[in-house]
């Protein structure tokens, strides 16, 4: 039993880690919180269902379309709610107006033309188990756990070792001084931007797989919010960590307690943390900029 | 159709009461609640139980579902807000709120769990809804033309400023967020008694995302912005027939357009007054703009 809830924590942990990533990568680098971030999972998700089933092409096209076309939807959503405002040096409040309403538009969008149906992938993954050391996992879950493992140890290597990814941690500083030092911080931000789509991408895929594909799914990433903020805003490990603790802890509290008390947990396990240490774990965002 | 339009403009005012509370804490503070249809539901379901189960006089029931949501809204806000928390998390613990309220809502043996409440007292009409919106949108100009209200602006507007020149940020806040959350009890209240049966799928963020947009729409810092907003909203919708989902999608499009394009919103730090009207039609007393 033990084992079992911890490996089924580990997994959904893992996605959610795959989610934070994506939040704080935005975070680090503009200051806000980016509350549409969830309505691009969604549409990830759709993407690699209607790709997957409904045109009938293997799961990994189908994983690589909605990496694609998440990122560019993350991009575009940039280009258009947020630069001007980044243009125009707005605060911070601003960004989270704009991000509130591209979220409510995305999310009802889908619920106006493709509807409230809830799709389901084939249960090919989700039905066959692996037995371990007594407990039994999906083929998914171990799927979900070294995918993201892969995507985490692949980004976290392009941060610390490619020239981009120096300057997007340059960037996480101090954007006017990093593009004084003739970074094009337009461009860098866009980048930045098409990474936390594709994390979405993959993410979105695994959430669909796991639970259904449906409009508000987007819900679920509130979850990945809140592990960003436990681990820290804006820092990549904390993320991680903060994705796998809420994942492992949330499902031994749904295991042994209750599901129904499952999401106010997490909710008050952030405020409790937060009272605690405000910037997280890892975070070192404190105060708001003025 | 006389009843209808006294249907709209009732709904209207009822709105108009909870947005303008709104638009005292987020208008003059900067801080966004995710997580008002709390505080509505808390006001709607004490007053409606104080009347259906212990047939109190409807006026009392009014201000203890007023009071209980102001209460609710100290008890809240006095941990999150000592803690100064960033605006986004602010707005996430917020979100966590009011899930929670929905979760106890439908498990409380007292409010009967999903079902909801039937048969309430119908006791809310035209002339109780316009005195007690009257009365709400007096009382917020008075408390924003005071002290307290100078104060808000200054904290909304660079809050280390201001806390240099000895305002308390703290407990500028804290009354703020608990007139706000009385509004809306009181609102509540007055929609319960007005449709006469509630229950807790009521009161989902879909309320508090029209209230947002009220006030992001109408303008904050202003009064009688987000007045007008409330009521075109209602107003408008309900005139043209527009199904549901088509509204959320306008609303979160709305949101992000006026963050582009008039983020001072509506009537942006200005009220509604004579001079106004005459500015736009160029007759201002002083020419030039006014």
């Amino acid at each position: 039993m033990f084992l079992q809830t911890l490996l089924t924590g580990l997994a959904i942990g893992g996605i959610y880690a795959l989610m934070a990533v994506g939040y704080s990568l935005v975070f680090s680098i503009l200051n806000f919180s980016n509350f549409a971030y969830g309505s691009i999972i969604m549409l990830g998700s759709y993407i690699s269902y209607f790709t997957m089933v409904k045109l009938g092409m293997p799961i990994g096209l189908a994983v690589v379309l909605s990496i694609v076309g998440a990122a560019l939807l993350c991009w575009l959503n940039e280009r258009l709610a947020y630069s001007p405002l980044r243009k125009r040096r707005a605060s911070s409040l601003f960004f989270m107006i704009s991000a509130m309403g591209t979220a409510i538009f995305l999310e009802n969008l889908v619920y106006a033309i493709v509807g409230a149906h809830f799709y389901a992938f084939p249960e090919v993954f989700t039905k066959t188990n692996l037995t371990f050391l007594g407990a039994s996992i999906s083929v998914l879950d171990v799927f979900a756990i070294v995918f993201s493992s892969i995507t985490i140890y692949a980004l976290h290597t392009f941060l610390q070792k490619s020239r981009t990814g120096i300057a997007i941690r340059a960037a996480s500083y101090d954007i006017s001084v990093c593009s004084l030092n003739g970074v094009n911080d337009g461009a860098l931000i866009g980048l930045v931007f098409m990474l936390a789509g594709g994390l979405a991408g993959v993410s979105g895929t695994f959430l669909g797989m796991k639970y259904i594909v449906y409009p508000t799914m987007g819900w679920i990433t509130n979850k990945a919010y809140i592990a960003a903020v436990i681990g820290g805003l804006g820092s990549l490990p904390g993320a991680v960590v903060g994705g796998i603790l809420l994942g492992v802890l949330e499902t031994f509290v749904s295991a042994y307690v209750s599901s129904v008390v499952r999401d106010v947990f997490s909710f008050s396990l952030l405020v409790l943390l937060l009272l605690v240490m405000p910037t997280g774990l890892f975070g070192r965002f404190l105060e708001e900029k003025v | 159709m006389l009843e209808y339009i006294f249907g709209v403009i009732s709904l209207g005012l009822i709105y108009v009461i909870a947005t303008t509370g709104l638009a005292v804490f987020t208008g003059f503070t900067g801080l966004f609640s995710l997580g008002h249809a709390a505080f509505f539901a808390i006001g709607a379901y004490t007053a409606a139980i104080l009347t259906y189960f212990y047939g109190w006089n409807f006026y009392l029931a009014l201000a203890a579902g007023a009071a209980a949501g102001g209460l609710v809204g100290f008890l809240i806000g006095y941990p999150t807000l000592k803690a100064k928390l960033r605006t986004d998390y602010f707005a996430i613990a917020t979100l966590g709120f009011g899930e929670a309220i929905r979760v106890l809502l439908e498990n409380l043996p007292i409010t009967q769990g999903a079902r909801g409440l039937p048969g309430i007292r119908g006791e809310t009409n035209l002339p109780v809804l316009l005195v007690s919106a009257a009365l709400v949108i007096w009382l917020a100009r008075n408390l924003i033309r005071s002290r307290h209200g100078r104060a808000a602006v200054a904290i909304r507007e660079d809050f280390v400023a201001a806390e240099m020149m000895g305002v308390d940020i703290f407990i500028g806040r804290l009354r703020s967020l608990t007139f706000s959350a009385a509004c809306a009890g009181l609102a509540g209240g007055l929609f319960a008694h007005y449709f006469c049966f509630i229950q807790p799928s009521m009161f989902t963020s879909y309320m508090s995302t029209q209230m947002t947009a009220a006030v992001v729409a109408g303008g904050m810092g202003s009064i009688s912005g987000p007045v007008v907003a409330t009521l075109i909203f209602i107003g408008i919708p309900e005139a043209l027939r527009v199904a549901n989902i088509w509204r959320l999608v306008a609303y979160g499009l709305l949101l992000v357009l006026i963050m582009v394009f008039r983020p001072q919103g509506l009537m942006g730090y200005r009220e509604f007054s004579l001079d106004l009207v005459k500015g736009w039609f160029g007759l201002a007393r002083k020419g030039g703009k006014a």
